[in-house]
């Protein structure tokens, strides 16, 4: 314990620095925004701003870019609330009793239970996270090449669990994901796959073009072209403060959905999304008012917004400790860490702990800058909403291709971006997810090395990934939840992930 | 009957003939005890085809493909038009130029503002991003004609 508080301190004198406390900030406000934007994700946010970093030493950049990503969660809460519009996926939950309560005139309050719930659920899963994170690492050094094959596949086969609906055509996107990241030269051979003479593609398709195709783009085809949001409320500052009740109600699903997010956030998979279902299951369940879920339940807010919140701390443990994303946002957060060379993994605590412990301190500046942003500033940011679609999307288009280009100066990067974005669109108008795609195409080439690493360690036997015992646990994790989605066929009953499916559809129970 | 799901996971099982096809064409698919280059992509298609067809096997119940709302696709296929030209013109006319037509067309020409409002928006977003990025941020981006 005094070791983790050491190296805290360590952290604490990095994360204060006037450089990398500037650099957290930029992040937040830019996060908040892409967070209020509906369209821009924190995805596409963070695969847009990569490029933007390229001049910053590693830890100013890998602070903004985590400052991104937790604002988009608060700032996602604030259209939901007052407009019922979410500004990204997790807040669809928040616009039932969060709009509800605004339309009773209660929307500061609303806003001042969603920011605190953020902010506790922030700081108590930077907590867990930091005292997780180094153990498991000290746990993943035990892992070989059959251990990586056994814990990438189980973490498609959970994303794909997890995933809202059919798990047969999330299992497809993952397999069309692993295949786009088998093009360009095969690690072990040197011969080039798919490439067709495109040099650029040697490298293989990058996750910035995929991601921000498939988000980015695919979101501005499917909703260029629609009616201007509708009238937006803007409380007023000295509305911002709920009565005790309100505090009183929202205390309790604060913990929980804290709980809730932090656990559901290091399973792979859309973790913020199910987290707020969840949470929001999870208090209808033990409220003693049920009835008045959906006609602004305070807990309804406070429940949902803090798991959320918690899932994205919580997404953090399995990349920082053991170098493997959990889903597409920390993927993209893995791929900047590289490009700033940093490899994070089981030695990265050890290798930089300046990096990974100020990294931590961060996060918990970060919350206070964005508990301090999102209450005063919130009739600010909303008036954001107030541009034009028919303005904001040709911005959005623009800052996707410049984002995309900057990377590697690449027009062909531009090229795939475009045909993700098709590819993105068409899949969206057909019912698919596109978030597997994307970790499918980043963690093909881990799979694809340790796979053949490990046949070559066991002189071409398959029996290693079943005589290992990690690898043979994990593995029969991954056949469980195999069998647990067949479990609706043969009841023929919706099951919790049909429900989230639904709630993404905006089919709200 | 044309489903969703009966389109995407036929054009699935279609995608894995081709990976199929073009990976024993082209490439060495070694044995199971030492796989070669083509050796995972081919297990892949393999699956993916499998995948393919039982989502065209359970597809019925998908939502007819009829009854999907494709009111946007024209919009949609002019922005994929001007992203193709972005993509084409980048290296030739260079960021500023680049963006500023592109902008242009899609403010003045698709969503029918005034030209004033469209000149201003498309050549601030354009040199405003140049200068924040190239300038600023010293991320480098294309010079076209005359170094604009």
């Amino acid at each position: 314990m005094i070791e983790t508080l050491q190296n805290l301190s360590l952290g604490f004198s990095v994360a204060l620095a006037p450089p990398v406390l500037f650099y957290a900030f930029v992040g937040c406000v830019i996060g908040t925004l892409v967070g209020v934007l509906p369209g821009v994700g924190p995805l596409a946010g963070i695969s847009l701003l990569l490029p933007a970093t390229f001049g910053l030493d590693a830890t100013n950049a890998i602070v903004m870019l985590a400052g991104i990503y937790y604002g988009a969660m608060y700032g996602g809460s604030t259209t939901s609330i007052l407009m019922r519009i979410p500004g990204e996926a997790a807040s669809v939950m928040t616009c039932i009793d969060g709009y509800a309560m605004a339309r009773k005139g209660r929307a500061g309050a609303a806003l001042a239970i969603a920011a605190s719930g953020s902010f506790m659920a922030g700081t108590v899963s930077v907590v867990a996270l930091m005292l997780m994170a180094p153990p498991l690492a000290s746990f993943a050094l035990r892992f070989g090449p059959p251990e990586y094959v056994a814990l990438l596949l189980l973490g498609l086969l959970v994303l794909a669990y997890m995933s809202g609906g059919s798990m047969l055509k999330s299992l497809a996107m993952a397999v069309l994901g692993l295949l786009l990241g088998m093009i360009g030269i095969d690690q072990m051979s040197g011969y080039f796959r798919y490439a067709y003479g495109v040099v650029e593609l040697g490298d293989g398709i990058g996750v910035v073009p995929l991601a921000v195709g498939l988000f980015g783009l695919a979101e501005v085809f499917a909703t260029a072209g629609q009616e201007t949001p509708p009238k937006v409320l803007t409380p007023r500052l000295r509305e911002l403060l709920p009565s005790r009740r309100e505090w009183r109600d929202s205390v309790m699903p604060i913990g929980r959905g804290t709980v809730l997010g932090f656990l559901i956030g290091i399973i792979p998979g859309s973790a913020h999304i199910i987290a707020s279902f969840v949470s929001y299951a999870v208090e209808r369940r033990l409220s003693r008012h049920p009835e008045e879920f959906g006609q602004g339940a305070v807990a309804g807010v406070a429940g949902p917004e803090s798991a959320n919140n918690a899932a994205t701390s919580g997404a953090f443990v399995p990349m920082l400790a053991l170098g493997v994303p959990s889903g597409p946002i920390p993927a993209v957060m893995l791929a900047a860490m590289m490009v700033h060379g940093v490899s994070p993994g089981p030695l990265l605590i050890k290798q930089s702990p300046e990096l990974f412990w100020g990294f931590i301190a961060s996060m918990y500046v970060g919350n206070v800058m964005l508990l301090m942003l999102n209450l005063p500033m919130v009739g600010l940011f909303v008036q954001v909403l107030r541009i034009p679609y028919a303005l904001l999307y040709p911005a959005i288009i623009m800052f996707c291709i410049l984002g995309v280009y900057a990377v590697n100066g690449s027009v062909v990067d531009v090229w795939i971006t475009l045909v993700m974005g098709v590819l993105g669109y068409l899949l969206r108008k057909l019912g698919f997810e596109t978030a597997p795609i994307v970790l499918g195409a980043i963690l093909a080439p881990m799979i694809e090395m340790a796979l053949r690493q490990s046949l070559a360690m066991s002189d071409g036997q398959y029996a290693i990934f079943f005589t290992r015992p990690i690898a043979a646990t994990l593995l029969g994790v991954g056949a469980a939840l195999v069998l647990l989605s067949l479990r609706p066929w043969i009841t023929r009953r919706l099951d919790w992930r049909a429900r989230v499916a639904l709630a993404e559809k905006g089919d709200l129970p | 009957m044309l489903t969703t799901d009966r389109i995407a996971g036929g054009a699935l099982a279609l995608l894995a003939v081709l990976v199929l096809v073009e990976s024993s064409r082209t490439l060495p698919l070694g044995s199971l005890r030492s796989p070669g280059p083509a050796f995972v992509p081919a297990a892949l298609a393999l699956t993916l085809l499998i995948f393919g067809v039982a989502i065209v096997a359970l597809g019925a119940r998908a939502p007819r493909i009829a009854a999907v709302g494709w009111g946007e696709a024209r919009h949609a296929v002019v922005i994929i038009a001007v992203c193709a030209f972005a993509a084409l013109a980048l290296d030739r006319l260079g960021y500023r130029l680049t963006m500023l037509l592109a902008l242009l067309f899609l403010v003045r020409v698709v969503e029918r503002k005034g030209t004033l409002v469209a000149l201003a928006f498309a050549a601030g977003m354009a040199f405003g991003s140049y200068f924040l990025f190239d300038t600023f941020l010293r991320v480098p981006l294309p010079r076209g004609p005359f170094g604009i």
